[in-house]
């Protein structure tokens, strides 16, 4: 590079498009999904596609200019300009109330995504059994993944295993009760299990992983995704059961959400 | 923490933390490839693994995101109105996955 050329580089950067952008995304329906969750389905026009896993930056901006945003996972499949997120309400929270209970049709938001390419799933390059484990609302990246699943008619076998405080707590519950061949889906309730569950009510164990996972040696991929304690906790006992770790992908939510 | 002491000096343990997965945002508006599947290397314990997978804790003015098996700061982020501040010095490098030419 010519030194001479510094300031006609610092101009070219200051005009240069960066890579990603804001874009105006507009509420055209939402859904309660659980007592404390809400999907909110969104339009944005120039939305270039996503992998099921990936996130979106939203960002709120109010009237005197304050800004501030949080991420949320995408939970539907590719479908044109429609982009559904499931946000929940985090009762002293700055941003998911007022998604929740405020943002009402033909409202706007900023979207910035979609982005991560880490805890994703690639259907087209990845053929390996895949076992999902969900703490919460980490179901969401996951639930993508499984409609990404059923749009494309994958064979991929899939195993869920979905940890939850107590069946009112459950995201998705009626499509996951209908379920999908070759889609696996275990609710392990930690607290209040429904009358008949085959299992009592508690924590992840690892006794869970074996009994509803994937053994080892079929080497699937692996996604966790939840709270910070849960996803340690679950990939901890992956490790221990023989997962390798590089077949074991997380997403952990921070402390910081709301 | 003193700020003079070094970063490698204490192990710094609260389970407070989120994951590098919350940085492609925020280093999106920078580069032109996703960084947080590039593998990033410790300057204290040598250990590389992808940047999705750092400790990152967010609740600061930026981002700081920390060696999850030595827990040593690796990366630092500060978006300021009209500048991004990224700090690698906990960093040897980053490698990053690019198509063939």
């Amino acid at each position: 590079m010519d030194p001479g050329t510094g300031a006609g580089m610092a101009a070219g950067t200051r005009t240069r498009e960066l890579p990603l952008r804001w874009r105006a995304a507009e509420l055209s329906a939402r859904r309660t999904e659980s007592r404390s969750a809400e999907t909110l389905v969104l339009r944005v026009p120039g939305w270039p596609g996503h992998l099921p896993g990936q996130h979106v930056d939203v960002r709120l901006t109010a009237e005197d200019g304050y800004s501030t945003q949080r991420s949320y996972s995408v939970a539907s499949a590719p479908d044109g300009d429609r982009v559904e997120l499931t946000v929940q309400r985090v009762d002293d929270g700055e941003v998911s109330p007022y998604l929740a209970d405020v943002f009402s049709p033909g409202d706007l938001v900023e979207v910035r995504g979609p982005v991560g390419g880490w805890f994703v799933w690639r259907p087209r390059e990845q053929a390996e059994p895949v076992l999902l484990v969900a703490g919460g609302s980490g179901i969401v990246p996951l639930m993508a993944m499984v409609r990404v699943r059923t749009a494309l008619g994958s064979r991929v076998p899939f195993r869920l295993l979905y940890s939850v405080r107590e069946p009112a707590d459950r995201l998705y519950a009626a499509e996951l009760d209908r379920g999908a061949p070759g889609l696996d889906t275990t609710l392990l309730y930690t607290r209040t299990a429904p009358p008949g569950a085959g299992r009592a009510a508690g924590r992840l164990t690892p006794q869970d992983l074996v009994a509803w996972g994937w053994p080892p040696d079929f080497e699937p991929a692996v996604y966790v995704c939840g709270p910070t304690g849960f996803v340690e906790a679950a990939a901890a006992f992956l490790v221990g059961l023989g997962h390798a770790p590089e077949r074991i992908r997380t997403e952990r939510f921070g402390p910081t959400g709301g | 923490m003193n700020p003079m002491t070094p970063m490698n000096a204490v192990r710094y343990d609260d389970g407070a933390y989120e994951d590098g997965n919350a940085l492609a945002g925020p280093l999106s508006e920078l580069f032109a490839v996703d960084l947080t599947t590039a593998q990033a290397r410790c300057t204290h314990c040598g250990t590389s693994g992808p940047v999705a997978m750092l400790r990152v804790y967010a609740h600061g003015p930026g981002f700081t995101a920390r060696c999850p098996d030595c827990t040593q700061v690796v990366l630092r982020l500060v978006r300021g109105p009209e500048t991004a501040w990224l700090d690698l010095r906990g960093t040897v490098c980053l490698a990053i996955p690019v198509a063939a030419p």
